[in-house]
């Protein structure tokens, strides 16, 4: 089983790289870019044969205990397969 | 089996004579394993074989040198410690040119990553790292991506393995469009009897391989490193390796612990041809042979070949001959730091290299047929063409003027201008060792801690100078780089130099090449700095233009006890500026003709290397006794931009300064006003000194046969920098040199914007 | 005074972190291993260092402050032992939320090393409790994620309670101002403590400026204070 947790800044939090790659942008002349939020993907391999429930949780709680940071980061789980 | 076409020898980088040779060496066909072997190991970049037949005019020995060229990195001695233990600084220089120019952040992070693994491959801990760079125009459109991202490279690979970036230089110049230059040095220390050397020595012993594992990475760096660029330069991004510093620095602690103990008997990294040129070297050393299993190599990729496992560049790996019954303590250690390691073969008496997988025997060839005995040409040389044209200097058409605006526009020229923006980005005091950091003074300036040995640290090149003249060019690399050590008050223990030319198969870069390194031997020579490590990178070349030459130097000398280091800025109101050295300035190969002309023309002064040496003992001499409070050399822009820079060293608080322009010596009629204030020459500083020590100086410099002239005082009031005829705002002057580099090379943005507060 | 220096794979201040507080300050300093399971007995002060624990993969501190090591660290601060982060230290310390808020990349992006001068706001930690409030000292700061952030209820709560330690100031001024800032820090911030004073983070790096050969020396005076205080408090 292969799940992708997806790591956002929160909407809140100052982003200077979000805000130096949407500088870039518009320097390249793409006008349309209202803002830019970088973040990160972690792609999971769960051992198969898992309960999809149970092994949502499980990564719920992986992803608060160490992939993403509460404070400053929201997240989402989506599953691969 | 695969098809021997020349198609596929050719693209090996093997010329038909030399895949003769090997036929003839091996006494049959080569499997394609070994056509791969003999193709990186006969590589220019691991063979030398268009320049090893002159490094006989460098001097390699002198009083301080312990090790010379031939190991991972020279050793000079830098005096004991307190319980009377010798230490020794092992420092290299190494390119990483065509890695960079494909991918910058990385080509320079790996070019990090090599030459500190170079270093602590000697038993060295790393602690200073310097870089040299040339990028092509400030207005070239890649100019300014390539800067950002080697920056981003070097500081970062720097940065996390904790080792400090202390020092460099930036240039930039057209012949660089296509070809970046990436030069990075780095100096460690280590006791002299606990010197680690790169021989695998000791029949039976077993050959430990440790580090990342072996993925596809970096295939055929050797040979792209050794092949001039085409337009089909971004096809070859797949062969440009990345750089884990993360990795490293356990390799590093933990290569480090195993240092301490007696268990090794031979260590070498995993560069440039990955483990064939390790595994070829070390055997090649002790004039043994080795044998391997390459399915004992730790793999990252899957259904890798014996080919991808001999050749792959994969970073952050070191082979290892340990002393027999010592494996389990090795892997021990490689476990703590959570490293790979596998015994993948071990040292025998054969004098062959024998590789073996899947069962079957891929590699088997004598050692020295592939090292001690690979190509070396003489390739023909000849002077360029239009040599006299390149010499020639016609100044008629330049208006002969001491305009504020020249001096501004040179003081803001990026090479000239303040690096800030580049060493704010590098940590430059980890280790608590730094004294004088970047942009502080002409050299930096580092503490050793383990014996408390204070070792300055120079590197120079002006390509310029290389266009009409690469002796001279050659010859005042040296020069600057030592002159630069003086005016710190550093004595020259050695040199490591990085030569940077072009395609050597053209007759007039092999003149250029061969000219550069005799300016070197006999500028090291004179000056008692012998080469004690180094590296050649030929072709860099784009379109069949070859880059100017650029024999980069980096200097190491050692502050006598007691001596303290002065900045290259004044640092009070009221002290005499002093000129030092035969004022003979020419325009000829000049920044300031450069600037005017948008091209190269003449033929720098000329180089008197006795003048150097006796200019740069009185300045060791005058900041040893404490009489010069700072010193600058004349170099880029000379005495005019040499005198400003001393003035707006710190841009917050510049010195107005009043001077008078001088007299040129031996004048055979006037000098123009430009070429006094302008003009180039070496074996010339100036130095800051107290009102009161006149007489001393002129005994001082007139006993070292050095001329002296007091040019006038730092300024105690005003807000004027005063030249002769020349008077330029102190305020406008310190912005040129504070803002230069960031208006030019990155249009004024992103680097020297103030953070905005999160009030 | 037994100093523990915690030593996590890719520390590279550790090293400096000894010499400062051993070599020069005289303290029994030692370099404990990430793995280990406990403290030296007698611990007086931990000591998270700088570098780049773990490649700072992740999150800057977000692996270290998951390590084995921290468990007794954790244990050492809730019976009222001094904790010390500077730099990495610092955001492992708010990784493993015995620090409020976090370190952000630095609002101009890059890793910047220079010369800083901080300002005693508060006495209330056994980092400062030594120093003159309003005191300005000079030291290094070295870093790519140290933009301190907190969302706003947390912020007062820190300005409130005297828990904001050291911020970035002009050196001639005294005053805190953006040019003075170096990396986007809210309200200027370079150091806090938890709400006992015991558990401290600091971006500036003090051991860098213990020897007046090498520059400033105002990491000196701090660290001297440090010492003092741990002693008086044990």
């Amino acid at each position: 089983m292969r799940a992708r947790v997806t790591i956002v800044p929160r909407p809140e939090v100052l982003d200077p790289q979000g805000r130096a790659v949407a500088h870039a942008l518009e320097g390249l002349g793409f006008g349309v870019v209202k803002g830019v939020r970088v973040g990160r993907i972690v792609d999971v391999e769960l051992s198969d044969g898992l309960d999809r429930q149970a092994a949502e949780a499980k990564l719920e709680q992986m992803t608060r205990e160490l992939l993403a940071n509460l404070v400053i980061e929201d997240f989402r789980i989506d599953w691969l397969d | 089996m695969f098809d021997l076409t020349p198609e596929l020898i050719a693209r090996h980088g093997l010329t038909p004579d030399e895949y003769a040779d090997i036929q003839r060496r091996l006494g049959r066909l080569p499997t394609f394993e070994e056509l791969g072997v003999f193709s990186a190991m006969w590589s220019e970049h691991c063979a030398y074989k268009s320049s090893r037949i002159h490094f006989g005019l460098l001097p390699t020995t002198g009083p301080h040198v312990l090790l010379g060229p031939g190991e991972n990195a020279g050793l000079v001695a830098i005096g004991p410690d307190r319980q009377g233990r010798q230490w020794a600084a092992a420092f290299k220089m190494e390119s990483h040119n065509h890695p960079s120019f494909l991918e910058p952040v990385q080509g320079a992070a790996t070019g990090v990553g090599g030459i500190l693994r170079d270093v602590f491959t000697m038993g060295a801990r790393p602690i200073a790292i310097l870089n040299a760079l040339r990028f092509g125009a400030p207005d070239h459109p890649r100019t300014r991506s390539l800067v950002a991202g080697v920056v981003q490279g070097v500081g970062g690979y720097g940065n996390c393995i904790g080792v400090p970036t202390v020092g460099g230089n930036c240039g930039f110049d057209a012949c660089y469009d296509g070809n970046i230059l990436v030069n990075a040095f780095a100096l460690g220390v280590v006791p002299v009897d606990r010197v680690f050397k790169g021989a695998a020595t000791g029949v039976g012993n077993p050959v430990i391989y440790v580090g990342s594992a072996t993925g596809r990475d970096g295939l055929h760096g050797a040979t792209m490193a050794s092949a001039a660029f085409d337009a089909t330069a971004k096809d070859q991004r797949p062969a440009v390796q990345v750089g884990d510093p993360f990795q490293e620095k356990l390799l590093l602690e933990a290569c480090l612990e195993l240092f301490a103990e007696d268990w090794l008997a031979g260590i070498q990294d995993m560069g440039a041809a990955g483990l064939t040129s390790s595994a070829f070297e070390m055997a090649s050393r002790a004039g043994l042979g080795m044998s391997l299993n390459l399915n004992a190599v730790p793999m990252r990729a899957a259904n890798l070949t014996a080919y991808e496992l001999l050749l792959s560049e994969s970073q952050e790996r070191m082979l290892l001959v340990a002393r027999r019954g010592c494996e389990d303590r090795v892997r021990a250690v490689c476990d703590k730091w959570g490293l790979e390691s596998a015994v993948i073969g071990s040292v025998t008496d054969t004098g062959r290299m024998v590789c073996r997988f899947d069962g079957a025997t891929v590699v088997d060839v004598p050692v020295a047929a592939v090292v001690d005995d690979a190509p070396s040409y003489d390739r023909p040389r000849r002077p360029p063409a239009d040599l006299e044209e390149r010499r020639r200097l016609d100044l008629s058409d330049l208006p002969d003027l001491a305009d504020p605006g020249d001096l501004l526009a040179l003081m803001a020229h990026p090479e000239i201008a303040s690096k800030r923006w580049i060493w704010q980005q590098y940590d430059h005091t980890v280790r608590n060792g730094t004294k004088v950091g970047p942009g502080a003074a002409d050299a930096a300036v580092i503490r050793v801690h383990e014996n408390g040995a204070r070792l300055a640290l120079a590197v120079d090149c002006t390509e310029r100078y290389g266009f009409a003249d690469p002796w001279a060019c050659g010859a005042l690399a040296v020069a600057e780089a030592v002159r630069n050590l003086s005016c710190v008050g550093a004595e020259p223990l050695g040199l490591t130099d990085c030569l940077n030319f072009g395609n050597p198969e053209d007759p007039e870069v092999m003149w250029q090449l061969v000219e550069a390194m005799r300016g070197v031997g006999d500028a090291a020579r004179a000056l008692g700095a012998p080469v004690v490590s180094g590296n050649v990178s030929l072709y860099n070349a784009t379109a069949g233009e070859s880059i100017l030459p650029t024999p980069m130097i980096a200097a190491v000398g050692r502050l006598p006890d007691g001596v303290q280091p002065v900045s290259s800025g004044f640092v009070s109101a009221g002290d005499e500026v002093w000129l030092l050295g035969s004022f003979r300035p020419s325009l000829g190969a000049s920044r300031w003709l450069h600037q005017k002309r948008g091209r190269h023309a003449g033929r720098v002064a000329e180089v008197d290397l006795a003048a150097e040496a006796a200019v740069s003992a009185l300045v060791r001499r005058l900041v040893g006794d404490g009489v010069a409070r700072n010193a600058h050399d004349l170099s880029d822009g000379g005495l005019a931009v040499a005198l400003a820079e001393c003035a707006v060293a710190h841009a917050d608080r510049p010195f107005a300064v009043a001077c008078q322009l001088p007299e040129p010596a031996q004048s055979g009629g006037a000098l123009r006003v430009t070429e006094r204030l302008f003009g180039e020459t070496g074996a010339c500083v100036l130095i800051g000194a107290l009102s009161g020590h006149r007489a001393l100086i002129a005994q001082l410099a007139a006993e070292a046969g050095v001329s002296s002239m007091r040019l006038g005082v730092v300024g105690t009031q005003g807000d004027e920098f005063v030249l002769g005829p020349l008077v330029v705002p102190l305020v406008a002057l310190a912005k040129a040199h504070a803002q230069g580099f960031e208006q030019v090379v990155l249009g004024g943005e992103s680097g020297g914007r103030q953070p905005p507060s999160q009030h | 005074m037994i100093v523990a220096v915690l030593q996590f794979p890719g520390s590279n201040c550790d090293q400096d972190v000894v010499h400062a507080l051993g070599t020069v300050l005289g303290a029994d300093a030692r370099l404990v291993w990430h793995g280990d399971a406990g403290l030296p007995t007698g611990t007086d002060l931990v000591v998270l260092p700088g570098g780049f624990s773990y490649g700072d993969y992740l999150r800057s501190g977000a692996i270290a402050a998951r390590s084995p090591i921290m468990v007794p660290v954790r244990a050492f601060a809730e019976s009222g032992g001094t904790v010390l982060g500077i730099c990495n230290g610092f955001q492992v310390l708010t990784e493993a939320g015995m620090l409020p808020g976090a370190l952000l990349r630095n609002a101009g992006v890059q890793f910047v090393c220079r010369d800083v001068c901080l300002r005693v706001e508060s006495q209330a930690s056994a980092l400062t409790a030594r120093l003159q409030p309003g005191s300005l000292h000079v030291m290094p700061v070295a870093h790519r994620e140290g933009n301190y952030f907190a969302d706003e209820p947390t912020l007062a709560a820190l300005e409130a309670t005297g828990r904001v330690l050291l911020r970035y100031a002009d050196p001639l001024t005294g005053e805190a101002s953006r040019e003075a800032n170096p990396n986007g820090s809210a309200h200027g911030i370079a150091a806090i403590a938890n709400k006992k004073g015991n558990v401290i983070g600091m971006m500036p790096h003090p051991e860098r400026a213990v020897d007046a050969e090498l520059g400033p020396v105002g990491g000196r005076v701090m660290l001297e204070g440090l010492l003092t205080e741990v002693r008086r408090r044990n």
